[in-house]
C-alpha cells in the first residue's frame, strides 16, 4: 500500500512537471528566493544601491565641486547655501560627503577584489595540493593573522607611501588570510568528491580541476566574504585617512574629513558628526546586507 | 596538555621570526635614506659614513637584519633618533599608559556586553531584544574614533562634565575607555545573545526548569556558563585588536600611549622607535593570542584533542 502511494506520488510529480505547474529551481534561484523573504536585507540591499549611485553620479549629484573653495564661507554653519556647513577652506561639505562615497566604495571594492584573488589562489592551491605546499602556506597565513591588523595597514602606507593604489594594496593584504582559510577548507572537503574523481579519471589537470570544478563550487562562500570583508575596509580607509596614512586631503574621504574636523568640534560640530553617520550608515548596510546574503547561500557559514 | 602547549610555543616563536622578518623587510622599502634625514644633508661623506657605521648600517643586508634579531632577543632596539631615548624605555613607559586604557575599556566591554546580551536572548522577539540589538550594531559599524569625538561634544563641550583631552587622573580615564570599549560591547553582546539562545534550547535547561528551579538561577547558572566559551572565544581576540584600536583612541584624545608613539614614529620616519614599535606591538598581541589559546585548552578539553591537534 505504502509503495503505491510513494509510485502514485512519483507520476503525480512528473505530472506536474511535464504541464509546466512546477519547476525545477536551482541553487541560486532558491537563495534569491531566501533572500527575498528576509526584508531588513532587502532594505540594506537598497542603502547599498543608492550609495552606488551616490558615487557614481557625484558630479551631477553635488552641488559644489569638492575642492573648490568660497572663502566667504569658511566654517559657514548649515544654511540654504551650503546645506551642512562649509569646511575650514569654505569647502561644501555636503559635496565632499558625496565625494567621500566614491573613495570608500571604491576602496572596499577594489580591496576585497585583490583580497579574494589572492585568498583564492593560495587557499585553492593549499587546500587542493596538501602536504608541504600546504604547510608552507598554513605558515604564511599564520604570520599575517598574527600582525595586528591596523598597525600592519600602517607599516604598509608608511613604507609604501601615500595614495590610492597603496590604500588598496595594504587593505587587500590585510584581508586576503581569512578568505584563503575558508576556501582551503572547502576544497580540502570537495576534492573528496566523486565529480573530481571523475574529472581526473577522464584526464583533468589540476589546474582544470581547481578553476573549473572546485573555484566555482566555493563561489557562495566568495561572495558572502566579499560583501562582509567591503565594510571592514572601509572602516580601515577610515581609520587610516583619519591617523593621515590614507586619503591625503584636498581629496576628500570620509576619515580624513573627520580628521581635519577635530579642529572644529566647538564651532562647527556638524563637521565631524556627518561623515562618521555616513560610515556607519554605509558599514551597517553591508553588514545586514551580508549577514542576509550569507542565511540565504550557505546557512554553515553562520557563526 | 604539555605537547599542545609546546607546538603551541613552538608556532608562536615561528611567527615571531616571520613577523620580524616582514618588519625587517618593510624597513628596507622606506623610501629616503634614514642617515641622510638624520642629518638633514648638512653633513659631509664622512660623517655619514662615520653615522652609517655608527648606525650598523654599512654591512650586508643579511648581516644587518642578525643584528637586528640579535638585538630584538635582547629587547636592544637601540636609540630613538630625534629623541635620543632608549627605544625599550619608551616602549614600556608608553606601553603602562595603553595597558591602563585597554584594561578600562575592556571591563566596560565585557560587562556591558554580557549584560546586554543576555537580557536580549531572555526577552528574545520582545522590543528590548530589538533595542538592544540595533544599539549593539550601530556601535559595531561607528568607528572608535568617531564616538569618541561624539563622546568629547556631548560630555565635554556641550555638558561640560568631563576633560576632553590629556590623561592625568581617573577621569581622563572615561571618555577614552567609552570610545575604546563601544564596538567591542557591541560584538560582545551579539555573540552573548547567539550563544545564550543556542545554550536556552538545550534539553538540561528544560530538565532544570521542570525540576522548579528559579529562572534566574537558570539563566545564571546553567545558561551562562554553558554560553561562555564562545564569548571567551570572540573577548580573547578583541583584547589584542584592543591593544591596537587604541591608537586611534589615543590620537583623538591625545594620550601618550603605545599608539600615538607608533604613529609618531611613522610620521617621523624614526627607524629604531618604528622597529621597536612594531615587533612590540606585534609580540604582544601575539603572546595574548597564545595565551588566550592555551586558557581554553583549561577551559574546553575538546579543543587540545579536536582542533589544536590539527
Amino acid at each position: 500500500m505504502k509503495i503505491l502511494s510513494i509510485f502514485t506520488k512519483q507520476k503525480k510529480f512528473e505530472e506536474q512537471l511535464l504541464n509546466g505547474e512546477m519547476e525545477y529551481s536551482s541553487y541560486y534561484k532558491d537563495s534569491f528566493k531566501r533572500l527575498k523573504k528576509n526584508k531588513a536585507a532587502l532594505f540594506c540591499l537598497g542603502v547599498i544601491l543608492f550609495l552606488v549611485l551616490l558615487a557614481l553620479f557625484a558630479p551631477v549629484v553635488s552641488p559644489y565641486d569638492p575642492t573648490y573653495q568660497d572663502y566667504a564661507s569658511v566654517l559657514a554653519p548649515p544654511s540654504s547655501k551650503h546645506l551642512l556647513g562649509a569646511d575650514e577652506y569654505g569647502r561644501d561639505i555636503l559635496s565632499r560627503l558625496i565625494y567621500g562615497t566614491r573613495v570608500s566604495l571604491s576602496i572596499g571594492i577594489l580591496a576585497q577584489i585583490l583580497a579574494s584573488v589572492i585568498g583564492i589562489t593560495l587557499g585553492a592551491i593549499a587546500g587542493y595540493f596538501g602536504g608541504a605546499v600546504d604547510t608552507l602556506i598554513s605558515r604564511i597565513m599564520e604570520i599575517f593573522a598574527a600582525f595586528p591588523d591596523l598597525l600592519f595597514a600602517m607599516a604598509i602606507m608608511t613604507f609604501m607611501g601615500q595614495g590610492l593604489q597603496n590604500l588598496f594594496i595594504a587593505l587587500g593584504l590585510l584581508t586576503w588570510v581569512r578568505t584563503a582559510r575558508l576556501i582551503r577548507g572547502s576544497v580540502m572537503q570537495l576534492k573528496e568528491k566523486e565529480y573530481v574523481e571523475a574529472s581526473k579519471a577522464s584526464g583533468g589537470t589540476s589546474f582544470r580541476i581547481i578553476t573549473k570544478h572546485l573555484i566555482p563550487n566555493c563561489l557562495s562562500t566568495v561572495i558572502v566574504l566579499v560583501t562582509l570583508g567591503i565594510p571592514n575596509a572601509i572602516m580601515y580607509e577610515a581609520s587610516l585617512s583619519f591617523l593621515g596614512l590614507g586619503i591625503q586631503p584636498p581629496t576628500p574621504s570620509w576619515g580624513n574629513m573627520i580628521s581635519s574636523a577635530q579642529s572644529f568640534i566647538s564651532f562647527l560640530p556638524v563637521y565631524s558628526i556627518v561623515p562618521g553617520i555616513a560610515i556607519m550608515v554605509t558599514v551597517v548596510a553591508f553588514n545586514i546586507f551580508g549577514d542576509g546574503l550569507r542565511d540565504a547561500l550557505d546557512p554553515k557559514l553562520r557563526a | 596538555m604539555f605537547q599542545y602547549i609546546s607546538k603551541r610555543l613552538f608556532q608562536t616563536l615561528l611567527v615571531l621570526f616571520g613577523i620580524s622578518l616582514i618588519t625587517f623587510i618593510l624597513l628596507q622599502v622606506v623610501p629616503g635614506d634614514p642617515v641622510e634625514l638624520m642629518l638633514e644633508k648638512r653633513a659631509d661623506a664622512q660623517t655619514i659614513a662615520r653615522v652609517r657605521h655608527e648606525l650598523g648600517l654599512d654591512v650586508s643586508l643579511p648581516q644587518q637584519y642578525l643584528n637586528f634579531l640579535k638585538g630584538a632577543i635582547h629587547l636592544d632596539f637601540g636609540k630613538s633618533y630625534f629623541t635620543k631615548e632608549v627605544v625599550i624605555t619608551a616602549l614600556v613607559r608608553c606601553f603602562m599608559v595603553t595597558v591602563k586604557l585597554a584594561s578600562m575599556s575592556f571591563l566596560f566591554a565585557v560587562v556591558l556586553g554580557v549584560a546586554c546580551g543576555m537580557a536580549a536572548a531572555i526577552n528574545r522577539g520582545k522590543w528590548i531584544d530589538s533595542v538592544l540589538m540595533t544599539i549593539s550594531i550601530v556601535g559595531v559599524s561607528a568607528p572608535s574614533f568617531w564616538i569618541a569625538i561624539i563622546l568629547q561634544i556631548i560630555f565635554g563641550l556641550k555638558l561640560d562634565l568631563l576633560p576632553i583631552s590629556g590623561f592625568e587622573g581617573p577621569v581622563f580615564f572615561i571618555l577614552p575607555s567609552i570610545a575604546l570599549g563601544t564596538r567591542y560591547a557591541g560584538s560582545i553582546a551579539r555573540i552573548t545573545r547567539t550563544s545564550m539562545l543556542d545554550v536556552i534550547k538545550q534539553d538540561y535547561i528544560r530538565t532544570a526548569r521542570a525540576k522548579g528551579v528559579k529562572e534566574g538561577l537558570v539563566i545564571m547558572k546553567h545558561a551562562l556558563k554553558n554560553a561562555m566559551i564562545p564569548i571567551i572565544t570572540l573577548v580573547g581576540t578583541e583584547l589584542g585588536n584592543m591593544l591596537t584600536g587604541s591608537m586611534l583612541i589615543e590620537r583623538v584624545f591625545s594620550i601618550p600611549g603605545i599608539g600615538k608613539l607608533a604613529v609618531d614614529s611613522m610620521s617621523n620616519r624614526d627607524l629604531p622607535l618604528l622597529e621597536g614599535t612594531v615587533m612590540y606591538i606585534a609580540f604582544v598581541f601575539v603572546i595574548v593570542n597564545l595565551l588566550v589559546d592555551i586558557s581554553y585548552a583549561f577551559i574546553d578539553p575538546r579543543i587540545r584533542y579536536g582542533k589544536g591537534a590539527n
